[in-house]
């Protein structure tokens, strides 16, 4: 992965001492709440509920095992000894103190780590595929251009107070796994006629309380421009986007309010200018980075390993495992493993520092010492021999990161929402609790089989329901918490926005409705069918028709 | 004391301000609103300048003046000698459309002083009209910040081709000024340094 040269850390140090002076001055009462909030939440901090909330960013969600380390360090030293890992790929802290936060992005810049522009509306953390680098499907391996794109967009001074957050994916795939379509930007790599790599580039998706899939602004555009094309779209955003009703505010609205067409004239009337600039990518910088994403020293492997099958065939737990939470691997003899942060009964995403250590551990013994996190909030080893992997079943087990449930009913992706969030309308986690309660059994999840369930505590929608299956977000009525559910949500080449069922349940009714939900989906499926295909085949009408039906009444 | 920091030969100082900023009447016309019309975002909710505000605009006489953009184009023809003798510059809110400026005066450097007002600090067009009056329209004299102008800006001010800031009432400028150096080697090109990093710097492998 990307190692920081000295300007690299001279940037986060400088960094760490100007956010200082910000929280002194904070403190000392020379900086208001409305000045001090910008700067804080463009490193990170947000005041929440109880305690300030840090986000630390996990770029392009690549972590090293000594970065790992460090994080459970500081979970225990400043919060309660335990992150969550947010959909962007991201580690959240929930209850630092903020006298602390000066001291805890100290710690993080000796590990090349930092919390810039998690927040605020600035360039976002650049998102992608979990399997970034080693997936089967993998046209064009996006990391590089990833990290220049992250330095690119570091303090980027034109950019650095938009109208609203701004959120950029790459995804080099076959099958879309990061959600390109719903970002503001979002880089699609491939190869074109030519053989050389281009980029499909898509704006204006998005989800929030105005969940919009994004439009091809550019079908090919050449490597070497990416960040002067970036510069023109986000210009014409910086310049025209609505500044005056914060809920109206993201490149979305702006994008569908001229129309794509229009838009795309503004957007390329403004690139004449900026192409061929100083911002256009080298080769030498290209090649700079990309040696930071080599391929691993790989050993030469069948891709069958006696040991393996033997303890597949003998032993049903590591079976089912291997079937929910170890994926292919471009390399033959390796594998991908998931370690689930989804245990039923806990909040998706947590892991304590404790788990943090343990994989840091199994990163280094069996994964080259890195390792991934997913917008989906799991970890992930990316290069495990096969030999290796009931060795990291086991261990995994013992530290409760090996519920074999990766895509099923309970891998729930779920938002911190209202016991944490001060945005939230509604609770979030007891929610995704209840429902891995109710489904608590794995014979069943697996006959259920592949589908998202996700849950947001409000429309801002970090839990991304729009796209799930079943989607579920929290509302207020009245005061009380409620919940909305959507179906046909989907993520991918062919992204959905879900489809509402019909009034909102309170949070005791909800897993009686994703069971009626899972019950119409097996009596109809084909044998083929996954829940969204039988969503798509049938539509919403039988759902909702079983979800609101009156009890029947015993004669 | 003066709380504009200029920066001159790439050394950032307090400076005393010998320019008058002339000031538009305040309206009792109402904002513009748009409710629920998706319309022409940049006047969205924000003011317009009225006919009657132009004309009762009070010039100053004598003396080095930044006069609002409106006034500027409506009422050139007072401005003329003026402008030749290098007296007048201009302002803009950042709502404001640069075309405007251009359409009345294709070559800026006949202006000594561009200054953009900026009402809330967090109101980042400031950065790209900064941006694009260097790069775009080749202005080279003295670009002016004004308004809500705080340090923890001035940096990314700086980067946008600002080369002076006035900062608010309330704040230090002399404390001010240790922002504008955050951060020494910045990753991409900007206005103040166009080439990024990696054209800057031979940065190995």
């Amino acid at each position: 992965m990307y190692k920081y040269d000295e300007i690299d850390q001279q940037i986060v140090d400088e960094r760490v001492t100007q956010y200082r002076d910000q929280v002194r001055r904070y403190l000392a009462g020379e900086l208001t709440e409305d000045e001090f909030r910008p700067l804080r939440l463009q490193n990170g901090l947000y005041i929440q509920r109880h305690a300030p909330m840090l986000r630390i960013a996990v770029p392009y969600g690549m972590l090293s095992s000594r970065q790992l380390r460090k994080l459970g360090d500081i979970a225990k030293k400043y919060d309660k000894g335990y992150g969550h890992f947010s959909t962007r790929q991201n580690l959240q802290l929930n209850w630092p103190k903020l006298e602390d936060t000066p001291d805890i992005l100290a710690e993080l810049a000796t590990v090349e780590m930092h919390a810039i522009q998690t927040s605020g509306n600035c360039i976002r953390n650049i998102t992608t595929d979990q399997f970034v680098g080693i997936a089967p499907d993998e046209v064009i391996d996006p990391r590089a251009m990833a990290e220049i794109m992250r330095q690119w967009s570091t303090f980027h001074p034109e950019f650095a107070l938009l109208p609203r957050k701004f959120k950029i994916a790459v995804s080099g795939t076959k099958q879309d796994r990061a959600i390109v379509q719903a970002h503001d930007i979002g880089l699609e790599f491939y190869r074109d006629n030519n053989n050389k790599v281009a980029i499909k580039v898509w704006v204006g998706g998005g989800l929030g309380r105005t969940p919009i899939l994004g439009s091809v602004i550019r079908e090919h555009l050449d490597w070497q421009h990416a960040l002067t094309y970036c510069e023109a779209i986000i210009r014409v955003y910086n310049l025209h986007g609505r500044r005056d009703n914060m809920f109206k505010a993201r490149i979305k609205i702006l994008v569908k309010a001229l129309g794509i067409n229009e838009f795309r004239n503004q957007v390329e009337a403004e690139w004449t200018h900026l192409k061929d600039g100083s911002n256009t990518i080298t080769e030498a910088e290209l090649n700079r980075v990309a040696q930071h994403f080599e391929a691993m020293p790989y050993e030469n492997l069948p891709d069958h390993d006696a040991g393996f099958d033997a303890a597949i065939a003998s032993n049903p737990g590591f079976s089912a495992w291997v079937k929910r939470c170890v994926h292919p691997h471009k390399q033959a003899g390796y594998r991908a493993v998931t370690l689930s942060l989804k245990p039923h009964g806990k909040a998706p995403g947590d892991v304590t520092s404790e788990q943090m250590w343990a994989v840091a551990d199994l990163a280094d013994e069996y994964s080259f010492g890195e390792l991934r996190s997913s917008h989906e909030q799991n970890l992930i080893l990316a290069d495990v021999k096969l030999s290796d992997l009931y060795a990291v079943w086991e261990k995994a087990k013992t530290n409760g990161l090996a519920t074999p449930n990766i895509g099923l009913l309970t891998d729930i992706i779920c938002c911190p929402g209202g016991d944490f969030c001060s945005l939230a309308n509604a609770k979030s986690i007891p929610i995704a609790k209840a429902v891995q309660m109710q489904f608590d059994n794995l014979d069943y999840l697996h006959d259920i089989g592949d589908i998202e369930l996700n849950i947001s505590g409000c429309m801002n929608a970090c839990g991304h329901h729009h796209v799930g299956h079943i989607g579920i977000l929290g509302v207020d009525k009245d005061g009380s918490e409620w919940y909305q559910v959507t179906i046909g949500g989907k993520q991918g080449n062919d992204a959905s926005i879900g489809t509402v069922i019909g009034p909102s349940f309170s949070a005791a009714e909800m897993p009686g409705v994703i069971q009626k939900l899972i019950e119409v989906y097996i009596k109809e499926r084909t044998p083929e069918e996954r829940f969204i295909d039988t969503v798509r085949r049938l539509g919403v009408k039988p759902f909702k028709a079983h979800v609101y039906a009156k009890d029947e009444v015993a004669a | 004391m003066s709380n504009l920091v200029k920066i001159e030969n790439g050394i950032a100082a307090i400076s005393n301000d010998d320019w008058t900023l002339v000031q538009l009447p305040v309206t009792q016309v109402e904002e513009r609103k748009q409710a629920g019309k998706v319309v022409l975002f940049k006047l969205t909710g924000e003011s317009t300048v009225t006919e009657d505000q132009i004309a009762n605009t009070v010039i100053p006489a004598t003396g080095k003046i930044i006069v609002p953009l409106s006034v500027f184009v409506e009422r050139n023809n007072e401005l003329t000698n003026r402008i030749a003798q290098g007296e007048v510059g201009v302002w803009l809110a950042t709502h404001e459309l640069l075309e405007y400026l251009i359409q009345q005066q294709a070559d800026l450097n006949v202006l000594p002083m561009i200054a953009v007002f900026v009402e809330r600090f967090a109101d980042g067009r400031i950065f790209s009209l900064g941006t694009l009056l260097r790069t775009r329209y080749g202005y080279k004299n003295e670009l002016r910040a004004f308004g809500d102008v705080l340090r923890d800006q001035l940096f990314f001010l700086k980067r946008s081709g600002y080369t002076s800031f006035v900062i608010r009432q309330d704040r230090s400028a002399q404390d001010a000024i240790a922002s504008l150096n955050d951060f020494s080697k910045p990753y991409q090109g900007a206005v103040d340094d166009p080439q990024p990093v990696f054209r800057r710097y031979n940065r190995g492998a």
